[in-house]
């Protein structure tokens, strides 16, 4: 058997739509074979925090405002037509209607399917978050280099 | 005993994700039955079900753009 074709899958946006779009690539790719790495930096840590709504995680002043201010997996914004938050909620409303997988439904998938999740040291860092401020599925927090050694003979997009 | 799975009201990317997961959770030697509609999910689900090694046993269309796929772990 030939070795199994690789994606690895930069998870920079905080998105709602652009996280979807990454979700999706990601279990499609699963589903069809392949062996799947997401590495979430910056906006896309969001995604990733345990507390799904706003809260105040950090160190210091700045990085719990900017936590505060960022989100989690509840609030994220969509990239265009956000109107303070009501888009990604009726974008929601319309997935369900047309039987299109929602966020949390990708996310299931993903886990279930066994995506590799990484998180970013170097943004981790700035917003002064730890491992168990994230998610049970995020494998390891790890920086670019192992995350190119990783992705050494993959497709890697950036979203 | 087949276990029967209908993806005929999923989209992508759940048409493939649903097929991997009952297979993933199937003893080898069983059976999955796929209900599936054509376009992209006829086109590439079997494909995508060799391709992992299982055996595409029948693929025979049922009418109404629905078709069913049976493949053996």
């Amino acid at each position: 058997m030939t070795a199994k074709k690789k994606l690895s899958i930069v998870c920079f946006s905080g998105d709602y739509d652009k996280v979807i779009a990454a979700y999706t690539i990601a279990t499609g790719a699963m589903a069809t074979n392949r062996e799947v790495t997401m590495f979430f930096t910056f906006w896309g840590l969001n995604v990733l925090k345990k507390q799904q709504g706003r809260s105040w995680l950090g160190k210091d002043v700045l990085s719990r405002a900017f936590n505060f201010l960022m989100g989690g997996r509840n609030t994220l914004p969509l990239s265009r037509l956000n109107f303070g938050g009501i888009s990604p909620k009726l974008m929601q409303g319309m997935m369900k209607k047309n039987h299109v997988a929602t966020l949390p439904e990708l996310i299931e998938a993903a886990s279930a399917l066994g995506v590799r999740i990484y998180a970013c040291e170097m943004a981790m860092h700035i917003l002064g978050l730890r491992q168990e401020d994230l998610v049970d599925e995020v494998e390891d927090v790890v920086g670019v280099a192992t995350f190119l050694n990783e992705s050494e003979d993959a497709h890697i997009i950036f979203i | 005993m087949s276990k029967i799975l209908d993806i005929t009201k999923e989209t992508c990317p759940m048409t493939f994700v649903k097929v991997k997961l009952a297979l993933s959770r199937m003893a080898t030697g069983e059976q999955l039955v796929v209900h599936l509609k054509e376009g992209e999910p006829l086109n590439n689900v079997p494909a995508s079900c060799e391709e992992q090694g299982y055996h595409v046993e029948a693929l025979r269309a049922l009418g109404d753009g629905v078709h069913e796929l049976i493949v053996r772990k």
